[in-house]
């Protein structure tokens, strides 16, 4: 019996461990960026275009860069996001159209992100001529994101009660009236946590801009969505793997990474903050 | 009350959070003998009988006042070991849940690990256990199946083996006919009559009528305070509190 | 109508709403199936790009060649199996550190973590999660590599070992957060049944709540599988890169997602080396398809379950 409760305690020990590792893990990442990156922050850093190849001046044109992908990629994957959540919530009947839908999200959840890009440069930059341009990336980091903002609206919708619908039908509301009136205002909430947290997994996504568009330096901002752009990731990848002075350009890359952690974590603050928010608001 | 006390409370309090849900409970529950608790819903009945295995431990925000006495040991002491006490006092839960294993397992699975190896061992106690509880006859020829493929009665029974598997003096039951329908109703309350013999039994029950034909004892309580307690034929047929009397004639409740 | 208290103007107002509500319904439709519009798109780009390597190049040397050297002035090899074992034996040194550490993590977290720590830790996997795999990359680069050369003396200073570290930090998240919603949706009544028999929580853990929660834990790790072997920004910078055959974790290796990455910057299009980045493309995503795919079966079967 003895025995056996020192066991219980050995295992439990280890098991706090794990714990313990995650938090270790997270202190020593934010800590070597942070005290890398604090540095380098200033008005100027953020404000100005990069000099001496790259090895001083700012970051603007990738600060830039960043959130006009961003923008545009919202743009074009929240419309078809959340309509087709409400698709698949509301009117889609069980069957095997549905599933076949259903199984396509699925699936295109599952696909590694750099298919994604081989997706873009076969589509929209040769096959549709964009060429490497900012709506290039944009188009193919919206199909990316598209299957976690489809599951995440049809989340929120689901989490509306079903007696809500009922008692509208029975009031002579048409379907539509039902979803616009009764059903849209209480999941739509949920439905833009969900796609703030999509689009910050798309600002720091690297692997798909490197096929379609990003830019390893540019002397202007793109003027159209037609443009060339650089993009945080990707400069943080070319700075680290292929610069010609390792030792100088480090501060530049350890400032970028710090400013794209705070620009992806202050969108996922945002939606953790608002989710908690409506969760205690909404109450079914 | 000339029996040997299984169970006293004394001023025993209970609180989630800052919601109290048990006040000042005095109760001596006797050996060998089947107590019902009545009460309508919310009054703490089942919170009462929680308490005598400790299974309230597990809620967070729970806070208990006050002594349990089983066997004259105090269960809250901080010495007190809670497994041994959950293995003394066996309890069967308002739905069936047995586990996703065989039927046999269900029964096995705790004596095995209380240190029952010997497999003829087991065995024998399995097929006792199972005797005890009115399933043998029904389950003999398929151990092997899983438990969920037994109807809600029978798994209802298989729990009932199951929490016998461990040899407990006492059985606490939560409701236990609340799920199922009356003719397996029939069943359990006849298992009852016959545990009795060797186990003391404390039920908590929605059902007067079963709580009348089941029990010996019959405590009545109502938000969270024991308002009478007594032979259950006395607390039926002559109550002294009025509340009691209007909630057993069904003018609340 | 003897009941009618307001003047509605049932007659035409009914007719235009009840035309809205089919044209919303079409057009919803449309959006419905953007996501097999997609999926059909992906796989038709990569058979147009994809197969004129097969038709084109050496097939056979492709699946059984062991160099890859597209860019050899002799004869350029396009052999992908260097490639297959560096994702292999780099997925597999994420599963072998990250397989204990999550699912110990999340049975910590589901069931003997105090709430208060539970609400710490939570979101400390969040971030995690959060983090763009290119700053897993830098720092395995940068300060990860370091440490590993000082441990192990490594042959390389980028090897598959950091490659496997940095992937299995990262598929942590993926692997606790399923498992622990697996574990959590085990019936309380279940637990309680096994505690009511005077188990041990450890004995009820061990022999009720993990039974019965595994193949919800055996799909979140299929899934953490499946993003390791996506993940493209972390090994291309971790691992160092070198197309070779080799089983020693201390030395370089390559992934197919790095290969396509550091490559298709610097082909022309339309080369036969374009195509075979491409075929690549297709083994990667027949791999990743056929493990989702299972993940998706295993964790029906949970659900079906409870």
């Amino acid at each position: 019996m003895k025995w056996k409760k020192i066991k219980e305690h050995i295992i439990y020990s280890l098991l706090r461990l794990t714990g313990l590792f995650i938090v270790c893990a997270l202190a020593v990442l934010l800590f070597y960026i942070i005290s890398g990156g604090m540095g380098k922050m200033s008005w100027d850093f953020l404000s100005s275009f990069p000099k001496d190849g790259m090895m001083s001046g700012g970051i603007f044109p990738m600060i830039i860069g960043t959130l006009s992908l961003m923008t545009l990629t919202m743009l074009i994957a929240l419309p078809i996001g959340t309509l087709s959540a409400i698709y698949l919530v509301e009117y889609a009947k069980p069957g095997r159209f549905t599933d076949a839908i259903r199984l396509a999200v699925h699936n295109l959840a599952g696909v590694p992100s750099i298919v994604y890009g081989l997706l873009g440069l076969g589509l929209f930059v040769v096959f549709l001529g964009l060429g490497l341009s900012l709506i290039s990336a944009a188009l193919t980091l919206a199909i990316m994101v598209l299957p976690i903002i489809i599951a995440s609206s049809q989340e929120a919708l689901r989490a509306v009660p079903q007696n809500i619908r009922e008692g509208a039908l029975a009031l002579g509301s048409t379907k539509w009236e039902t979803t616009r009136y009764h059903v849209l205002p209480y999941a739509l909430p949920g439905m833009m946590t969900g796609s703030i947290l999509a689009l910050s997994r798309a600002a720091g996504e690297t692997a798909p801009i490197i096929m379609t568009g990003a830019a390893f330096y540019i002397t202007h901002l793109p003027s159209s969505i037609f443009d060339e752009f650089m993009a945080l990731p990707y400069s943080i990848y070319t700075l680290a793997t292929q610069s010609s002075n390792v030792e100088a350009t480090r501060p530049t890359i350890f400032g970028a990474i710090l400013v794209l952690l705070l620009i992806v974590l202050c969108m996922n603050l945002v939606a953790i903050i608002a989710r908690n928010y409506y969760r205690k608001k909404y109450r079914w | 009350m000339s029996e040997d006390i299984e169970i006293e409370t004394k001023n025993l309090n209970l609180w989630y959070g800052d919601k109290q849900a048990l006040k000042n409970i005095n109760m001596k529950i006797p050996e060998e003998k089947v107590t019902a608790v009545i009460g309508p819903s919310g009054c703490g009945k089942s919170t009462l009988i929680r308490c005598f295995n400790r299974m309230n431990d597990i809620i967070d925000c729970c806070r208990v006042k006050g002594t349990i006495l089983i066997d004259g040991k105090d269960i809250y002491n901080k010495k007190m070991d809670v497994v041994e006490l959950r293995k003394n006092v066996g309890m069967v839960f308002q739905k069936p849940n047995p586990f996703p294993k065989s039927i046999y397992e269900n029964i096995a699975y705790a004596p095995r690990i209380h240190g029952l190896k010997n497999k003829k061992k087991l065995n024998k106690a399995v097929e006792k256990c199972l005797k005890q509880a009115f399933i043998w006859d029904e389950v003999k020829d398929r151990l092997g199946d899983s438990a969920k493929s037994l109807s809600g009665g029978q798994q209802q029974r298989l729990c009932i083996a199951r929490a016998l598997a461990v040899e407990p003096e006492i059985l606490l039951m939560d409701e236990p006919c609340s799920a199922l329908d009356p003719i397996a109703t029939a069943k359990i309350e006849e298992l009852i009559r016959y545990l009795s013999k060797e186990y003391t039994v404390v039920i908590v029950t929605h059902n007067m009528q079963q709580a009348a034909r089941v029990s010996d004892y019959t405590a009545y309580m109502y938000i969270g305070e024991l308002i009478e307690f007594g032979k259950t034929k006395q607390i039926f047929e002559n109550p002294y509190e009025e509340s009691t009397e209007n909630y057993i004639t069904g003018r609340f409740g | 109508m003897k009941h009618t208290m307001f003047s509605l103007k049932k007659f035409d107002y009914k007719k235009i709403r009840n035309i809205k509500d089919k044209t919303v319904r079409k057009i919803l439709l449309g959006f419905g199936l953007t996501a097999v519009i997609f999926i059909i798109l992906i796989l038709a780009f990569l058979l147009m790009e994809g197969l004129p390597f097969f038709f084109n190049g050496d097939s056979i040397d492709f699946f059984t060649g062991d160099v890859w050297d597209p860019s050899s002035p002799n004869i350029p090899r396009y052999g992908i199996l260097p490639m297959v074992l560096g994702t292999f034996l780099v997925t597999l040194g994420a599963i072998v550190i990250a397989v204990p550490i999550g699912v110990g993590c999340s049975i910590y977290l589901a069931e003997i973590a105090h709430p208060k720590i539970r609400e710490t830790l939570k979101p400390v996997i969040e971030i995690l999660a959060g983090i763009p795999s290119v700053v897993y990359g830098f720092f395995a680069l940068v300060v990860l590599s370091a440490w590993i050369d000082d441990f192990f003396h490594s042959t390389t200073r980028l090897n598959a070992l950091t490659g496997s570290i940095m992937l299995a930090v990262m598929m942590l998240p993926i692997i606790i957060s399923l498992s622990e919603d697996a574990i959590r949706s085990v019936p309380r009544e279940m637990k309680e049944a096994s505690l009511a028999l005077g188990l041990t929580k450890w004995d009820t853990i061990r022999g009720v709540v993990i039974p019965a929660a595994l193949s919800g834990i055996t799909a979140a790790i299929i899934l953490g599988v499946a993003r390791a072997i996506g993940e493209t920004m972390t090994v291309l910078m971790a691992t160092g890169n070198a197309p070779v055959i080799s089983f020693d974790m201390l030395t370089s290796m390559r992934t197919m997602t790095a290969t396509i990455a550091v490559e298709m910057g610097e082909v022309p299009f339309g080369s036969i080396h374009y195509h075979a980045l491409f075929a690549v493309g297709i083994v990667l995503f027949v791999i990743t398809f056929v493990i989702n795919f299972i993940a998706d079966k295993v964790m029906k079967r949970f659900r079906e379950k409870y």
